[in-house]
């Protein structure tokens, strides 16, 4: 009964403040975290709001640059390019009160390695960790790995102390059938506390008075709550109603109308991700489709595509204007990405038809395009947009569109001829692009490549380039690669899509190309 | 008797088997669980071998056996997508769909009631008329657009009520309640609207054409004659007599106010048992969808049973075919 009378009191006082109380935060986004266990989830929406409560080494800046968190230096050793070495940061406090050393360093890396952890790919390289002394610590990688430390910008620290006594020293299992103690509980560095969590409903953080930044950052922000809203007129409606102050994830048609709303604030940027074309360029023969042999072998035919596939049309009719039309599948953030690149050829059927001649085709085939149709931006538009743009050059495109759900294991059983995907780059380095688009299926790798292209020169290519300890040649390398899969023609990249954010004019929150936020960089306006 | 509800129960199992049964064929069309559980990084290796561990490689009727053997003894196994008990997930949303359900349908009994008797008493008032052409509408939009407006003009345009949520729930024991707070109270009444405008709308028209039909009969034709008040007519003798039907449906209502609850509370972002299926669906989380589907398959079990049993109290004919097994 007091339990009762105590919530009834805060609701009253929740009803009593009103509904703009300048500290707390109300951010609503279409899907909730999955869970708090930050190594049992490699989702967007998981990791930003574990942002808020446990934090890694260093985090991915606005910029794309790296920003210290719990290390304040790091670079491989000068002796041997395997090691890595931290300085970790100091006066550092779990929420509990323990204090973060070295230890809790080399047991998170340890966890996010276990079978059960949904990191453990980008943790794979690491050997073994070395706990110098209590703030220094070193990663023993097998061969060079220059990037590790763009993997690590998502790789929360845990306290190793807290996991143990709670059973928590593995990420979720799946078959245990139990609810595991670090889904729902969340003991970080971060400056934010964990005080509620009702999984698709509500979570409540609030501000941690130990945390290490309290004189480095704003934290205007004392409380956050975050609530997921799957319908989007209902999340645009909660902003323009003023119930919420900040929506992560606005929907195209709606961005327009926000900007001219008083007291509506919207940014927005391009995301670290981008939208493309896979066709089936190694087998002798397509399946979903009619045509003789496999007219997407033929280069030719793959120029022709990419010159009648019109960017800047689906850019202004589709995209609203919210899209950068590239011409590769790098997106211009990452390491590798050059000017050339980016550029497409201009729209020319003529020329288009021509090769379309040369290659044999020039009565045209008939083929399936596989599209999602809850994934991207106006995903199934874009696809539609290709069918009519293709028609003019011969190519009689049907329109298969589905759910995310069927969409992406077909990519991997390798059950369409033609497809559109999109690809983000955490580590923000083509090695990334190379190995999961580009590599041959084997040797773990090329696990999203189902354009079936198997060229042993490129996959030696690709080797090098992991094996390469010096940033410089390893840069050289990878121009190398992009010359080679840009002459290629592998995929027809679209575009680069754009992420709006709206929030309450008090508030200005930019965009982050990986859409992550943290809370405590917010000045609160009024 | 028991002979008659033993029976019943054993069609009830059947009709529980065979929802469960379609309900599973159907989740192999919705799509694959291992890529929204893995992240992107997965090598096609460790895809198989998660597949493997959750049984999905297994054919169709061995993954059904296994599901229907353990969901004998209770278990519907862990939730794919948020990692918890399946059953836990369940019960802890179902207060918010029951609540909202329930205000639903005494909305809709109240209102569509009221409004029956009086366009049947009146029926070719200027009032009637309007409410008939109404009910109309009410029938005919679709939920999601009911919703999305009542939000447009109660939350966005006047502010008065908020546009999603459930407020400010209090927890008691097990069950947590929206009823006894003011934004708890506040968050009801959008849902519960568009919940009820269809109920309401189908028991209105099912009323007035009861009334109707009962106010041409002969008694009260005498009771009129007799010098009965109006009042006493109407909502004494008339009235009482057009409610069997009326409450019969209006019990069967009841399901699929919960079963169809799952629009409404997508749209008002209420999280309910609805909306965690919408959810469990996008992510195939396929433990959650069977376990959803046989309870909602468990409530129109019920609710039928106990329609049957109420018959089989007040028609005694019933009784008489039942011990020849009709």
């Amino acid at each position: 009964m007091k339990v009762v009378a105590s919530l009834l009191a805060t609701a009253a006082l929740a009803v009593g403040a009103g509904a703009a109380s300048a500290e707390t935060l109300r951010w609503a986004r279409s899907a909730d975290n999955l869970t708090m266990d930050p190594h049992s989830q490699n989702s967007g929406p998981t990791h930003v709001f574990n942002h808020q409560i446990y934090e890694p080494l260093i985090i991915r800046d606005v910029d794309g640059s790296l920003r210290p968190t719990l290390a304040t230096e790091w670079g491989i050793s000068e002796d041997d390019d395997t090691v890595w070495e931290f300085t970790l940061r100091e006066g550092v406090v779990f929420h509990n009160g323990n204090d973060f050393t070295a230890e809790d360093v080399a047991f998170s890396i340890e966890r996010a390695q276990k079978p059960t952890s949904n990191m453990k790919e980008l943790v794979a390289s690491i050997r073994e960790v070395e706990v110098v002394d209590d703030h220094t610590v070193r990663f023993h990688t097998d061969g060079p790995d220059p990037i590790l430390i763009d993997k690590l910008t998502n790789l929360f620290m845990m306290d190793r102390e807290w996991a143990e006594e709670n059973n928590a020293t593995e990420p979720q299992n799946f078959d245990a059938g139990e609810e595991h103690f670090a889904a729902r509980n969340a003991n970080g560095t971060g400056p934010y506390v964990l005080q509620q969590r009702v999984p698709d409903s509500r979570n409540v953080a609030t501000l941690f008075e130990d945390y290490w930044g309290r004189d480095e950052f704003p934290l205007d922000i004392t409380e956050i709550l975050y609530t997921p809203i799957t319908a989007a007129p209902t999340r645009v409606a909660a902003l323009l109603s003023g119930e919420v102050d900040f929506v992560q994830d606005v929907p195209v048609q709606d961005i327009a109308r926000l900007e001219q709303t008083a007291g509506v604030r919207v940014t927005r940027g391009p995301e670290n991700r981008t939208i493309f074309l896979g066709m089936n360029v190694g087998d002798d023969q397509i399946t979903h489709g009619t045509a003789e042999g496999n007219p997407f072998a033929s280069r030719e035919v793959r120029e022709a595509i990419n010159m009648a596939v019109d960017r800047e049309a689906i850019q202004q009719v589709v995209m609203r204007g919210e899209s950068q039309p590239l011409g590769t599948l790098a997106p211009p953030f990452i390491n590798g990405y050059q000017e050339w690149m980016g550029e497409y050829p201009e729209v020319d059927l003529d020329r288009a038809l021509e090769l379309m001649e040369e290659a044999g085709y020039g009565d045209g085939f008939q083929v399936t395009l596989h599209c999602p149709n809850d994934r991207y931006v106006n995903d199934e538009g874009i696809c539609q947009a290709v069918v009519g743009m293709l028609g003019r050059i011969g190519i009689t495109t049907s329109l298969e569109s589905r759910s995310l759900s069927i969409h992406f294991p077909s990519i991997s059983n390798l059950e369409t001829d033609f497809y559109l995907l999109g690809w983000g780059v955490p580590t923000f380095d083509s090695q990334y692009v190379f190995d999961f688009l580009y590599h041959c299926r084997r040797d773990g790798k090329g696990s999203w490549n189902a354009t079936r292209l198997c060229d042993d020169e490129i996959d030696a290519m690709i080797a090098e380039i992991a094996g390469e300890g010096d940033l410089d040649a390893r840069n050289e390398k990878i121009a190398a690669v992009w010359e080679r899969v840009q002459e290629g023609i592998y995929y027809i990249p679209i575009h680069v899509q754009t992420i709006a954010r709206a929030m309450g004019d008090h508030l200005d929150i930019p965009v982050h190309p990986e859409n992550d936020f943290w809370a405590k960089d917010v000045a609160v306006n009024r | 008797m028991i002979a008659f509800v033993l029976r019943r129960l054993a069609q009830a199992t059947l009709v529980l088997l065979i929802v469960g049964f379609v309900s599973f064929s159907m989740f192999r069309f919705i799509g694959d669980p291992i890529n929204n559980m893995m992240g992107q990084e997965a090598t096609l290796e460790q895809r198989a071998e998660l597949a493997r561990q959750l049984g999905l490689d297994q054919p169709f009727p061995v993954q059904f056996a296994r599901f229907i053997a353990r969901a004998a003894t209770g278990d519907f196994g862990v939730s794919y997508r948020l990692g918890r008990p399946v059953m836990d997930l369940i019960l802890e949303r179902l207060p918010a769909t029951l609540e909202l359900a329930l205000v639903s349908a005494l909305l809709a009994f109240f209102v569509g009631v009221s409004l029956g008797v009086y366009t049947a008493i009146r029926p070719r008032g200027l009032a009637s008329r309007f409410v008939m052409t109404a009910s109309l509408v009410g029938v005919s939009l679709p939920t999601f657009l009911i919703g999305i407006g009542l939000i447009y003009v109660f939350a966005v345009e006047l502010g008065w009520l908020p546009s999603f949520g459930r407020g400010q729930t209090v927890q008691i024991g097990g069950w947590s309640t929206g009823f006894l707070t003011q934004s708890g109270l506040a968050s009801l009444v959008l849902p519960a609207i568009t919940l009820a405008l269809y109920q309401m709308t189908l028991i209105m028209r099912l009323v007035r054409a009861e009334m109707m039909e009962v106010l041409r009969s002969d008694y009260i034709k005498f009771a009129r004659a007799r010098g009965l008040p109006e009042r006493r007519v109407n909502f004494r003798h008339a009235l009482k007599n057009t409610m069997v039907p009326v409450i019969t449906i209006t019990g069967l209502q009841l399901g699929s106010i919960i079963a169809f609850a799952i629009v409404t509370e997508t749209v008002f972002q209420w999280p309910g048992v609805g909306l965690l299926f919408i959810t469990s669906v996008q992510f195939v989380d396929v433990p959650v969808m069977a376990a959803y589907l046989m309870l909602i398959g468990l409530v129109f079990v019920v609710i039928n049973l106990v329609v049957d049993l109420l018959y089989y109290a007040v028609d005694p004919r019933l009784r008489v075919e039942g011990a020849r097994g009709h």
